[in-house]
């Protein structure tokens, strides 16, 4: 009961249906490879981004791919329930949250000595009773850099090694910079910032912004800190000679009692950015303490809990949202593709890195 | 499992077109999101969970649909070989669009996500946490995800090869009713019969 010219006449019969089926096949086709990237060759894509941190310092199998080097730490929060008129999340109830949280310094080598960068931070997964979490990384600097994913990547780009010298290129640092005049305040920031002695004494910023909603809906975009209770100028260790200090103050705070720092939590006021981790908001706006951070244990991060762990900054309770930050959508997206390189090293899938062993310190 | 109807029941019918948009829908999504790094990645993937979800209770429905109500026979003088191919490729669609979501659900439960739907609605988790299940899941999710869509571009040009070239009634079986059909299709069959030479 079909058409028996389909197979009885030569195919030129169907030529125009033959070519309707193939074109429509074939517009299929390659819209899907537009919006799959594969034919946008120069849309940012996460993949673009974690490979570019990969070129900027190699790549080490079961590693996350920035803040490579770092330990883990458990503890709890512990609310005062003052956030809770601006945010319905559980975890602002009074009461106590378990965490799962990771100090680290920013660079993609995990053997990178602690003196390498200004910088550490502060990843925390707290767990609600209810099933929801908040995951949260933040930096002890008080503005980021850039304030786009583009400007993000460029940046990495041209702090690229240069093959023959092995360091960056500065003409070409130096160019980024220039054409980014928004690192301004990150710079100056960075000109007197030395490494600390410990992750103990450190404030650590969202530098993102994000929203709390309330009970009743109200909406009010924050930025939240760590301010730490420890204020002491380090430890008097003679660190010369440990690349790992920082692991081994934290060791050694942690054997003499829980360390505790407070959640300050910003309120931005009309006109705030929202969207620019590059811009402090004034300093007159209203802070609220939400509780104290208290962190009991740390275990090393090759075999802690805070391993398998990917924080990303847009796993978040009800009660909080993201804001309009075009970087958190790029590091929500960038931290799952690091995620699932180190976690198919860590399976040993084909095609992946091999884990090389620890270089022997020079 | 076939029966002697011409077209496929209503619910059947209201089902597959529903499906076959919002699972083409699932695969441009999901390749879309996974490629940016705009805000399109997060309120996409806020599509994606729910909606696939979604489509695992529309899989789970559809299937008692066509257990209740079998779908007509293929033509008699549909070759063997073409006959298998259909068969085999709806089966491996059925099988996808149930395996896609459970694998999706599974992996962000291996991973140690909460699987949140909404806002607040969250999902149990249905995998032990163990990364080496995540990675190896979230890699089955995008394999999966590339063989539905050969299947689906095979289904799609064979489903237009029945309408456009055969017009055998395979392709209106899917659109039309019983009783539109069957007026409609004996003309189709006996047109393409007696006056195969005039058509363009
Ligand atoms: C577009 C901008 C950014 C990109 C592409 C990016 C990329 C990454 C990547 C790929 C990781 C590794 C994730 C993993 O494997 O789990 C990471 C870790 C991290 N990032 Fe970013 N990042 C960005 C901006 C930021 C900002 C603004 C902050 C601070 C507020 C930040 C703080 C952190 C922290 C704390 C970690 C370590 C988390 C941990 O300890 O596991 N990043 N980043
Ligand atoms: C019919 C159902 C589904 C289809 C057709 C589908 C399709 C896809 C596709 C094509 C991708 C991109 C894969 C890649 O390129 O690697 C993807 C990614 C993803 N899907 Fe699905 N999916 C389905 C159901 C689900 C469900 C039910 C969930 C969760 C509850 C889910 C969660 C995800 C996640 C988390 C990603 C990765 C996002 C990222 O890495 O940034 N999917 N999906």
């Amino acid at each position: 009961m079909h058409d028996p010219s389909a197979t009885d006449t030569p195919p030129k019969r169907h030529l125009g249906s033959w070519a309707l089926i193939a074109a429509v096949v074939a517009v299929t086709v390659g819209t899907f490879g537009y919006v799959g990237g594969w034919l946008a060759p120069h849309r940012l894509t996460p993949k673009r981004i974690v490979d570019q941190l990969q070129d900027n310092a190699g790549t080490f199998a079961g590693y996350r791919r920035n803040h490579a080097k770092g330990v883990c730490v458990t503890g709890y929060f512990d609310s005062n329930g003052h956030a809770q008129a601006y945010s319905s999340a559980e975890v602002f109830a009074a009461g106590r949250t378990p965490l799962v949280g990771r100090f680290a310094i920013p660079g993609s080598n995990p053997y990178a000595p602690d003196s390498s960068v200004p910088i550490r931070s502060m990843a925390l997964r707290l767990a609600q009773a209810n099933g929801q979490q908040w995951r949260t990384g933040m930096n002890s600097m008080p503005v980021f850099p850039v304030s786009t994913p583009q400007a993000f990547y460029d940046q990495l780009k041209a702090q690229q090694p240069d093959p023959a010298t092995g360091k960056p290129d500065p003409a070409k640092v130096a160019a980024f910079f220039a054409a980014h005049p928004e690192t301004a305040a990150f710079r100056a920031w960075a000109k007197t910032a030395k490494p600390s002695a410990s992750f103990a004494t450190e404030n650590y910023w969202s530098l993102d912004a994000f929203v709390f909603v309330d009970s009743a809906g109200k909406r009010q975009a924050v930025r939240w800190r760590m301010v730490p209770e420890a204020t002491d100028a380090g430890s008097d260790v003679d660190n010369s000679g440990n690349p790992d200090y920082l692991a081994s103050d934290l060791a050694q705070r942690l054997s003499q009692g829980p360390l505790r720092w407070h959640l300050l939590v910003t309120l931005a006021q009309a006109g705030d950015p929202t969207n620019d981790a590059t811009r402090e908001w004034p300093a007159d706006r209203p802070t609220i303490d939400a509780g104290t951070l208290v962190l009991e244990h740390t275990e090393p991060q090759e075999s802690g809990p805070c391993r398998d762990i990917n924080y990303d900054p847009l796993v978040l309770p009800d009660g909080i949202e993201a804001s309009d930050d075009p970087l958190l959508p790029a590091r929500s997206a960038a931290y799952a593709d690091s995620y699932l390189r180190r976690t198919s090293e860590e399976a040993h899938l084909p095609g992946t890195a091999v884990a090389q062993p620890k270089p022997e310190a020079k | 499992m076939t029966s002697d109807v011409k077209t496929f029941s209503l619910p059947a019918r209201v089902l597959h077109w529903l499906m076959a948009i919002m699972i083409l829908a699932m695969l441009f999504i999901g390749v879309g999101m996974v490629a940016s790094v705009s805000e399109r990645h997060d309120w996409l993937l806020r599509i994606h969970k729910p909606l696939g979800i979604a489509i695992l209770i529309l899989a789970v429905v559809r299937l008692a649909v066509r257990l209740r109500h079998p779908p007509p026979a293929l033509p008699a003088d549909l070759p063997a070989v073409q006959k298998l191919a259909a068969h085999a490729s709806h089966w491996l669609l059925y099988i996808l669009m149930l395996a896609m979501p459970l694998i999706g659900w599974a992996m962000l439960s291996a991973g140690g996500y909460p699987v949140m739907l909404s806002d607040s609605l969250r999902l149990p988790p249905i995998f032990p946490t163990s990364p080496v299940a995540f990675a190896v899941l979230r890699h089955m999710h995008g394999w999966f995800a590339m063989l539905l869509f050969l299947t689906f571009l095979a289904h799609m040009g064979a489903a237009l090869y029945h309408g456009l070239i055969r017009r055998d009634g395979v392709l209106s079986s899917m659109v039309r009713g019983e009783k539109k059909a069957e007026m409609i299709e004996p003309v189709e069959v006996s047109e393409s019969v007696t006056e195969p030479d005039t058509r363009p």
